[in-house]
Parts: C-alpha cells; structure tokens; sequence
C-alpha cells in the first residue's frame, strides 16, 4: 500500500510540474516585454531586467516560478482589476465557488444516492423506468439549461428565490445555482448507484442475510448500500470536472461573484496572468482530489488494495 | 462483410434408417447406444452480418430505436434546415426584430401564430410584430427571430451542423488517435507499454478545463480551436478501453495463428484483432460523442466559442438567454434541439452497450 501511495504520490507531482512547466512556457512565448518603453536606454532595459531577474538563465526561472505557484504567489491581474494580486482576487472569490459546488454535491449526492436506489429497488419495473430516464436527462442536459430554467420558473414567474445571486442575501441566494450545479451530479451518482446496486443485490451474502431474517430497512441501508457506495468514490473524479465546468457557466447565469466567472471574464479580455493562475489552481484541486480517491479507495476496499498490490509487485 | 449462407443439416442415424441402408438386418437388430439420447447434435445457424446482427438486437430496445429516430431527423434538418428558409443565418433584417413564432398552416389551429404577449407597465399587452411590417402576412418566420433580426429557425439548424461536426469529429479522433494509441500499448507492452501509459496518466491529470482555455488563449477562438482541444481531451477513455481489449486479446489463439502464418504486426493488430473489439469500440465512441457536443455548447455558451456572426447552439443559448424574461420563445428551439441531441446520443450509447455488451461499465 505504501508503494502504491508514493507511486501515485509521484505522479501526481510529476502532473502539476508538468503543468506549471506549460503555463511557463506560456509565460515566456506571449508576445512583447513589459518594459519596451522608448524613453529606456538598453543599459537601463537591462538594469530592470536584472532586477526582476528575467536575464537569469530559463531554467532558475523555472525553479523561481515553481515556488511562486506553490506559494500562491502569482502575480498582479492586468485588465480587469488593475494592479491587484490575484491571490487577492482568489481569497474573497474561491469561497463562494467552493461554498456552491460543496453545497451542489451535497445535494446531488443526497437525491442521486436516493434516486439510484429506488430504481435499483424497483429494477424491471416501472419505477425503475422513470428513476432511470431522469437520470440520463440530467447527464444529457446541460447544467445552464437547468439553471435558465430554473432561473426562469422560480426566479422570474414565482419569484421564490432571487433571479441573480446577491450576497446580501445570504444562503437564499445559493439555493437556485447549486440546485442547477447539482444536477449532473445528482444523475451519474444516481445511475452508478443503479447499477452498483443491483450487482450486490445479486451477491450470495445478501441471500444469506435475508435468510437469517435481517429486516429490509437494516439490510438495504447497513449491507447493500454501504457495499454499493465503495466504488462511487470513483465516480468523485469525473463529479469534480463536471462541478468545475458547470460552475463557469451556472456563475455567469446567476452573476456569482466565484472563480469560474472571473475565468471567463479573463478569457474574454485576456488576463492572462488570472487565466494562467485559476488553470492552475483547478489544476491542483483536480490533482489533488484524484490523489485522495484513489487512495481512500484503496483504503476503503481491501479487494482493491490486494490486487492493486499485485499488480505492482 | 459478405453474406454467406452456410446451412448444414445435421442428420442423426435412427435405428429405423438403418434397416432402408442393410436390407437384411431389421430394425431390431440395433440399439441405441445411448438410449433416448442423442449422441451428437451438429447445429449451425445461418451467419450473419455485424450490422444485421446489430439491427437485429439494437430493435429490441425502444429508448435506443427512438433516439436514433431522433437524430437522424436532426441530421436531416441540420443538412435540409436552412435551405428551405428563405432567410440566412447571419441576416439582420432590419424592423424583423423580436418576432414570436409564426408557421404557415399551425398558425390556423392557434398555436404559432406570431402574436406573443408580454408584460407592459399596465398589465399584459398582446403584440403582433407582424402586422406592423409591409407584406407581414406572408412572413413566416418558423421559430421566431432574435433582438437583431435574424431568423431563429436558420440559424438553429446552422448551429446543430456544427454540434454534428463536433460529433462527427469526436468519433473519429477516438478511431485515429485513441484506439491507435491503446492498440499499440498493449500490443507491445513491457517499455513501450510503460512509457505511453505513464503518458496517458499525466494527460489524464490536467483537467479538459484547463487544456481548452489554454487552447484558446494560444489559439484564437473558433472553430480550430475547439477541435485541437476536442482532439487533445476527447481519445483517452478510448486509449484505455483498447489497451485492456488488446491484452485480453493479444495470446488468444488465432492471433498466434496468424502470426506463425507471418503476419506483421500491424496486420495482427488492425485486421486480426480490432474486428474481434469492434463492438467495444463502437459503444465506447457513441459516448463519446455526447461529452464532445457538450464541451463545445459549453464554450460556446460562455463566450469564448465560435465567433460571431456563425451560430452554434451554445452561442444561440447564450446569445437569446439575456432576453428570457421578455421572449421566452427565442431560447426554446436551441436548447430543445441540443437537449435532444445530447439526450439522443446518450440513449442510442446506452441500448448500444445494453444490445452488444451489457457488461462494460459507464465510464
């Protein structure tokens, strides 16, 4: 287990390091040098080079950047608030993106537990029909539809929760984009627990409980849905980018002030020195999340730690 | 594949023939050796066609049968769409802005009929933009037109030829550059193996998020590069899928059949092997397809997509959603048809896998 660990420890740095080196190397192709003001002799061009060390030789420059991004030091935005560090930004932006999709998985997680195991419970049959056809609509469907959508009935004709996010408000306002972040959540969780489901259902042990006559209640909820949720940690990696990807477009629909709306806003008026940091932060957290599945996986499924073992011995 | 009809009739000797072929022994001469029982049944079926045999199975399922349905239709629509209108896609036609529906014919029966309501300072107001244009009562613009004038029907089936390139290219950078990928890997495995799986993790590692955005900062927005980042994000599902086939499949023994025949390896690999996995591969690159058309509606909705005057679904939806208060009816067309879309590919992926091999997992 030990060995596993470090490997995919490793590899999880080898993974950011190799994308640092790409945001660098980004860094260094951008066109112009901020210093190409005419009044500048060389000499002093270069007095300001040396200053902030851009005559270095490329490779203690890498190193230097790579503790800037670990530090979480990265730089000033250009355009879009002029000046401010963008670790600035980040501190009064990430909770709100972290609150939501926190809150989005939380829900999503809850409803698709619950809706995976009523079809799971109603397999073949009608209930199981539904159950399923809702789940394939939320993974069809783009979480903006639902979010306009939900815009739409609850924000606009009912008026119930406010059309636009406003933090004045406090938690009413988060309820309409993490129900529309929720939604794809809510369906792969819903159709991995189907499937799960039904395969321990299947199992000979479940047999042996029921004749031992365990009640329903204690053997769906302690037995069947504890063995079925193991491999859902899996599905938390591919939850994640959907959180992010969502989170971009349900923040620009509900004006949330988080972290995937001023990614679009510096896409679209090319800070780059935001881009190349936000590319890094969801980076790390992607990274990072991935690293705890598959050890906690490990960890939870002694199965899967053996063979695992086995195959890299 | 060709159609050979190969029937072979198994014919077990009874005691009762056997008196027709030695005259002279009777019936009763003989027993069964194995009393009421057949010793030996040869049963060969009529052999059929992949695709036969894929129609054939695929049928059974109504969800799989209707979204293919669906989208052939779309496709018709994407293909026929603007050019029975008479307008184009990027055409402002000036005093045309924000009109409701209207379809010849419907438009009888109450629905469709141009006329929308809206909500005025005093209550509501119904509005007919058509009758305030020359010759409004032979305009017909089917799905309404936008705040610029542009006609919504044109330029939603203008968006879904491209959700269909998308499509068309997420298939076929599974095919060329995935399945080559995970073939190769696990054919020679050992180093090789070694070297392009630890590839293959790393690029798994950078979430698509990023690999798109970074494409587009180097890149300008358009059509190149959403297709460089689909091409970049879209094949390692199937890289993975091949590999796994491929080592399943590389010591069975026809491959070693024909390998001492003195088959290359890339005969072995590409007309020996991939026959056999074509079913996987098939279901593997029909999901596929779905996360590709979401990917590019995606950037599309948040602005950094196609550029302007060209329609894609995702610019549709974010182009009209800023008026979903006043002109609910501007939004629907293209979210209807991306929703059927994505919804169409999921299910037809979906009774694939169910239809040829129900025991591959969601990915």
């Amino acid at each position: 287990m030990k060995k596993y660990i470090l490997k995919r420890l490793g590899l999880s740095i080898g993974t950011l390091l190799l994308i640092i080196l790409i945001l660098f190397s980004l860094m260094q192709l951008m066109p112009g040098s901020p210093f190409n003001d005419e009044k500048l002799s060389p000499a002093q061009q270069e007095r300001i080079r040396d200053h902030y060390g851009l005559n270095d030789p490329i490779p203690t420059q890498f190193v230097r950047y790579v503790g800037q991004m670990v530090r979480f030091d990265f730089g000033s935005s250009y355009n879009i608030s002029k000046d401010t560090p963008v670790s600035e930004l980040l501190k009064t932006r990430l909770p709100v993106s972290l609150g939501l999709g926190g809150l989005a998985i939380l829900i999503g997680s809850f409803f698709g537990l619950f809706l995976g195991l009523y079809a799971a419970l109603r397999h073949h049959r009608i209930g199981d029909t539904i159950a399923t056809f809702i789940a394939v609509l939320g993974v069809s469907i783009p979480s903006y539809v639902f979010a306009l959508l939900l815009m739409y009935v609850f924000g606009h004709k009912l008026d119930w929760f406010p059309m636009l996010f406003n933090a004045k408000l406090g938690f009413i306002s988060y309820v309409l984009p993490s129900v529309a972040l929720s939604v794809s959540a809510m369906a792969t969780i819903a159709r991995f627990t189907r499937t799960e489901m039904i395969e321990v259902f299947q199992q000979d042990y479940m047999l042996l409980l029921e004749a031992k006559g365990i009640s329903r209640t204690r053997l769906i909820l302690l037995h069947a849905l504890r063995n079925a949720s193991i491999p859902l940690v899996t599905v938390l990696g591919p939850l994640v980018v959907n959180l992010m990807t969502g989170s971009l477009v349900v923040e620009k629909i509900f004006s949330v002030p988080g972290i995937g709306q001023l990614m679009i806003n510096a896409i679209q008026s090319n800070d780059y020195n935001i881009v190349l940091s936000l590319a890094f932060v969801y980076s790390a957290m992607y990274i990072g999340i991935m690293l705890i599945v598959d050890i906690l996986y490990g960890i939870l499924d002694p199965r899967i730690r053996l063979t695992k073992e086995a195959k890299n011995d | 594949m060709t159609k050979s009809n190969v029937e072979f009739q198994a014919r077990e000797i009874r005691p009762e023939d056997a008196s027709t072929l030695f005259p002279d022994l009777k019936a009763e001469d003989f027993r069964m050796l194995h009393e009421g029982e057949v010793s030996q049944m040869d049963e060969v079926y009529e052999v059929e066609s992949f695709w036969r045999d894929l129609h054939l199975r695929l049928r059974k399922h109504k969800g799989a049968m209707i979204s293919l349905y669906v989208i052939v239709i779309l496709i018709i629509m994407a293909i026929i769409g603007p050019l029975t209108s008479p307008y184009s896609y990027k055409e402002q036609i000036a005093k045309h802005e924000s009109m409701a529906p209207r379809i010849p014919v419907i438009e009888k029966i109450g629905i469709f009929t141009g006329k929308e309501t809206i909500q005025g300072r005093r209550g509501p107001i119904e509005l007919d933009q058509y009758s305030k244009i020359p010759d409004g009562d032979k305009t017909y613009h089917y799905f309404g037109t936008d705040v610029l004038g542009r006609d919504i029907y044109t330029r939603t089936w203008m968006g879904t030829r491209i959700s269909l390139y998308i499509a068309l290219l997420a298939v076929l950078v599974d095919v060329l550059f995935g399945l080559s990928f995970g073939m190769i890997s696990g054919f020679y495995g050992g180093r090789v193996d070694m070297v392009m799986q630890r590839i293959l993790e790393v690029i798994n590692g950078i979430p698509s998020l990023v690999v798109v955005t970074l494409m587009i900062l180097i890149l300008k927005p358009g059509l190149l590069s959403i297709t460089v980042a689909i091409a970049l994000t879209g094949w390692i599902g199937m890289a993975r899928m091949a590999r796994a086939e491929m080592l399943k499949m590389k010591n069975r023994e026809f491959v070693l059949a024909a390998r001492s025949l003195g088959a290359r390896p890339i005969t072995l690999m590409y007309r020996e092997i991939l026959p056999n996995i074509f079913s996987k591969i098939l279901i593997m690159s029909m999901f596929s397809i779905p996360n590709a058309i979401f990917m590019e509606a995606f950037l599309a909705f948040i602005g950094i997509g196609i550029p302007m005057p060209m329609a894609s679904l995702g610019s549709l939806i974010n182009e009209n959603f800023k008026s979903l208060t006043a002109h609910p009816y501007m939004i629907i067309p293209p979210v209807l048809v991306l929703a059927l879309l994505m919804l169409g590919f999921n299910l037809l992926a979906d009774g694939l896998r169910d239809a040829l091999d129900p025991s591959m997992k969601e990915l």
